[in-house]
């Protein structure tokens, strides 16, 4: 048969395989895969072996949203296939390029279809087109004997076959009843017939047609099997195992580079979420959105030229788009009132992939998060995903009224968990913080994201009842600080052997970039932590808003946007 | 002998513990396999314990015999002509610890899978949960490895794991010590802190048999500072973790263990399991493994 098996579609389990919360093993031309629908419907072929430690994940767990693997515990996001959390290393967010090899998927005429470089329409079904699919019957023999075997298949009166070009077999008897199979080349020497009938049958009348095919084509396997034996059994197919990418053999993971908007994303509904705050659902113009992690974070780059930073809301495995917050600030320079005013549904917005510089840890025994008004939308996130996992958290939202609260309905999923705190004063959020703070505690951890001042004294207060800074984590929109860029220094390249000088009025930052070193970055203003470096040597004046006080007295990173050196020069490790 | 089917000149040359000097009767011939090859063995009436190999039947070829140590409990033997004597393990010999033969798995995994387990305890909460781990305890805090090439071992120390029941004595969880050494390409031995006296160790050691380069017998010998738990306790806990550990790795594929460093995503946590195959892949090893493509 001149049919390249690898390009083309086979199917490799029914619709009916895809059981709620189950991981299938389907086999083809050698390679295993694992096929899990998740909540959503979305059906996701993945090869069937952990990243890490090549486990099978056809043992793992589906929850519906992600993928767990069962020896580590690794979570892969529906659709992606990209790993989400590492729990051997909680305070981290994985790098983003660790995602699972997936395969081409479509669902027709009840069965699920898969190859490995698929491309092209599914075969022609005309004449099924409602349809019940029978058993899935694996043989052992090569699959041009099945197809032979079951050109002589006959289950009524007056049955004939036609076998196409591709190996196709349909048989349709003297009434017109009809069943086309195809035969899944599972490996070389194993096959699954898959069979479907013209009508659409339920109840006793299903079983009935089922039972029969069945009997039938149990006797055909038989002899099937038997001619098998008699020849010399090919040896199994060796599907070569992909590499993974040169920079996740390595540790630690190289930092990609640039301030780019490698995306573009359509504005699909646009929704008033809040006064004065409008919720954006996101969709990829092509191809699928890279993972995100609770806590990331993308580029918006605004077509007025304006680039902003907001965080994704998305539960896990909600991978088929990225919903982003916006409130409208009109004292600001001019970001959120351009997508209020200007963005509309079916523009097309050009964005970054996601940044993760304020990861979510898993192995808090509970997780108490303190959001205030749109400071909301990164811990909406890791909220959702600690809910998603049954793990302890509450979650303490401060806002000026009832009709400033935003994502009301995402926030339903918390139950108990929430508490919605109305139009405190300044003295009385402090009053509420510090009940709510009142005991730190082992493996206890507090996430805070709102308006500078809020959060200032929720940090203030929680170093006050002892929470310890490492327990502490914190998002600011924005940096206030006034940045002082007067003084001018070198700088020296520990990897690269450079020295630079960064004059007055040039952050280190441009100097980089001015000598052809590509740096990440993101906001620019110090504070999401993007463009991070190591300090080997040197005193640094800390103008972030990222670090938090023990990091910035052990001085050993900077954030290139905004932070000077305080000595002549500074070490770092680039 | 006719010529072996392994052909890895290093595989054929090491010692590997074959069964627990218990089982050796008198008299009695018992069949096994090592590196593929059939052998057999019996306690001879002199009381010393022979071993050969054989082409399937267990008849000994007239003359025949396989070099012969006891060590540790067991008997070991080899088909080459070993330049190293067995590793040594000081703490079996100290006369107030107890010496026990655990249990005899056989897995259907290569022996440096097995071996890469032992030294993981990123699985503790997935895969012996509740017993040496829990969620949310999951993080694998950092610890050092060193390869020495004058002992030609590896050795993984500082290593901490947070245990629901740290020991007998105490009622809830805390950090259990851990020590790690890779002595022999296909065994290695952990040392875990002593529920009777936190300032001395345990030691729980895996003695790998390759069946095949996919098929292996592990024995497990502890050497305990414990004088209350019965022997049946003993063997019944170490037989439920390792049966814990066996479905994994009779799931991971490829069986053999690619040494090709993209092969695989390590991560910190993997620290010791990364020299371990950097160092099988300077020994030459291939049995059992994926070669890095040179």
């Amino acid at each position: 048969m001149a049919t390249d098996l690898q390009n083309t579609w086979h199917p490799i389990a029914a619709s009916t395989d895809l059981v709620k919360r189950h991981v299938y093993q389907a086999q083809l031309l050698g390679r295993e895969y694992a096929v899990w629908r998740a909540d959503d419907g979305y059906v996701n072929i993945w090869e069937n072996r952990c990243l890490h430690r090549g486990v099978r994940l056809s043992i793992g767990i589906n929850d519906g949203r992600e993928l767990k693997c069962q020896y580590h515990g690794w979570r892969y996001a529906n659709r992606t296939a990209g790993c989400t959390y590492i729990p051997a290393h909680p305070a981290d967010a994985p790098a983003r390029t660790i995602c699972n090899n997936t395969y081409p998927v479509a669902e027709a005429s009840g069965l699920v279809w898969c190859g490995e470089h698929a491309t092209g329409d599914l075969p022609d079904m005309s004449g099924f087109e409602s349809v019940t699919a029978l058993r899935g019957l694996p043989v052992n023999a090569p699959r041009d004997m099945v197809i032979e075997a079951l050109g002589a298949y006959a289950f009524a009166d007056g049955c004939s076959a036609q076998t196409d070009e591709h190996g196709v077999v349909t048989v349709t008897a003297a009434d017109g009843q009809a069943v086309r199979f195809f035969v899944q080349p599972s490996d070389s020497n194993l096959s699954v017939i898959r069979g479907v009938l013209n009508q659409a049958l339920d109840g006793a009348e299903r079983i009935a047609a089922l039972r029969h095919h069945n009997f039938l084509l149990d006797v055909l396997r038989s002899q099937v099997e038997a001619r098998a034996a008699e020849l010399e059994t090919p040896e199994p197919m060796t599907p070569p195992i992909a590499k993974v990418s040169a920079d996740l053999a390595e540790i630690p993971p190289e930092q990609e580079g640039g301030r780019t908007a490698e995306l573009r994303v359509q504005v699909v509904d646009k929704t008033v979420t809040a006064e004065g705050i409008v919720s954006l659902r996101l969709e990829a113009i092509k191809g699928q959105l890279p993972t995100f992690q609770p806590g990331a974070h993308i580029d918006v780059h605004l077509q007025n030229g304006m680039v902003r930073q907001y965080s994704l809301t998305n539960g896990p495995g909600e991978t088929d788009h990225y919903t982003i917050g916006v409130k409208r600030e009109p004292d600001s320079r001019g970001g959120s009132v351009a997508i209020h005013d200007s963005l509309a549904v079916g523009d097309v917005l050009a964005v970054s992939a996601p940044h993760n510089n304020f990861p979510l840890r898993r192995d808090a025994l509970h997780t108490v998060f303190v959001a205030g008004g749109i400071g909301v939308t990164p811990l909406l996130a890791m909220a959702r995903a600690l809910n998603s996992q049954g793990l302890s958290f509450e979650f303490h939202y401060f806002v000026q009224s009832h009709a400033h609260a935003a994502f009301r309905r995402e926030m339903g999923e918390f139950g108990d968990a929430l508490t919605l705190h109305k139009g405190l004063s300044p003295e009385d959020t402090g009053a509420k913080l510090r009940d709510i703070l009142a005991s730190p505690g082992h493996a206890r951890h507090l996430y805070i994201c709102g308006p500078g001042p809020m959060l200032e004294a929720t940090r203030g207060i929680a170093a006050d009842l002892g929470w310890s800074d490492e327990a502490v984590h914190f998002e600011y929109f924005k940096n206030t600080k006034e940045v002082d860029d007067t003084n001018s220094f070198q700088i020296e390249l520990a990897r690269s052997a450079l020295s630079l000088n960064v004059p007055a009025g040039k952050t280190i930052l441009e100097v980089l970039r001015e000598n052809g070193i590509n740096m990440e970055s993101s906001c620019e203003q110090g504070a999401c932590g993007t463009c991070r470096v190591g300090v080997i040597e040197g005193e640094v004046i800390h103008q972030d808003v990222y670090l938090n006080d023990a990091e910035k007295s052990a001085g050993k990173s900077i954030m290139t946007c905004v932070s000077r050196a305080a000595s002549d020069r500074l070490i770092l490790d680039i | 002998m006719s010529s072996p089917k392994c052909k890895d000149p290093i595989a054929l040359n090491l010692w590997y513990a074959i069964a627990p000097l218990e089982e050796v009767l008198d008299g009695k011939v018992e069949r096994s396999i090592l590196l593929e090859q059939p052998i057999a063995f019996t306690r001879e009436p002199s009381g010393q314990i022979a071993v050969w190999s054989h082409d399937g039947d267990g008849a000994r070829p007239v003359g025949a015999s396989l070099p012969v140590q006891e060590r540790y409990g067991y008997f070991w033997t080899t088909l080459g002509t070993p330049d190293a004597d067995i590793f040594a393990i000081p703490e079996y010999d100290e006369p107030d610890r107890r010496n026990i033969h655990a249990a005899s798995f056989g897995v259907n995994a290569s022996a440096p899978r097995l071996v890469e387990n032992f030294l993981d305890m990123g699985h503790f909460p997935y895969v012996h949960t509740d017993i040496l781990g829990a969620e949310p305890h999951t993080e694998v805090k950092e610890y050092f490895v060193e390869r020495s090439d004058e002992r030609d071992e590896i050795l993984a120390t500082n290593c901490k794991f947070w245990q629901p029941m740290a020991s007998r004595a105490s009622s809830g969880g805390a950090d259990v010590d851990y020590i790690y050494r890779v002595p022999h390409p296909y065994c290695s031995v952990l040392y875990k802190s002593a529920a009777i006296d936190p300032a001395r160790m345990d030691a729980i050691a895996i003695f790998i048999q390759p069946i095949t380069q996919e098929s292996v017998r592990v024995h497990m010998m502890l050497s305990l500072l414990d004088d209350t738990s019965t022997d049946l306790d003993i063997r019944l806990f170490q037989q439920t973790i390792f049966g814990q550990d066996k479905p994994i790795l009779e799931n991971q594929y490829p069986k053999r263990l690619p040494l090709d460093p993209r092969a695989e995503t390590p991560i910190r946590a993997d620290k010791s399991a990364i020299v371990y195959r950097r160092w099988l892949s300077d020994k030459g090893i291939t049995y059992g493994v994926i070669p890095a493509a040179a």
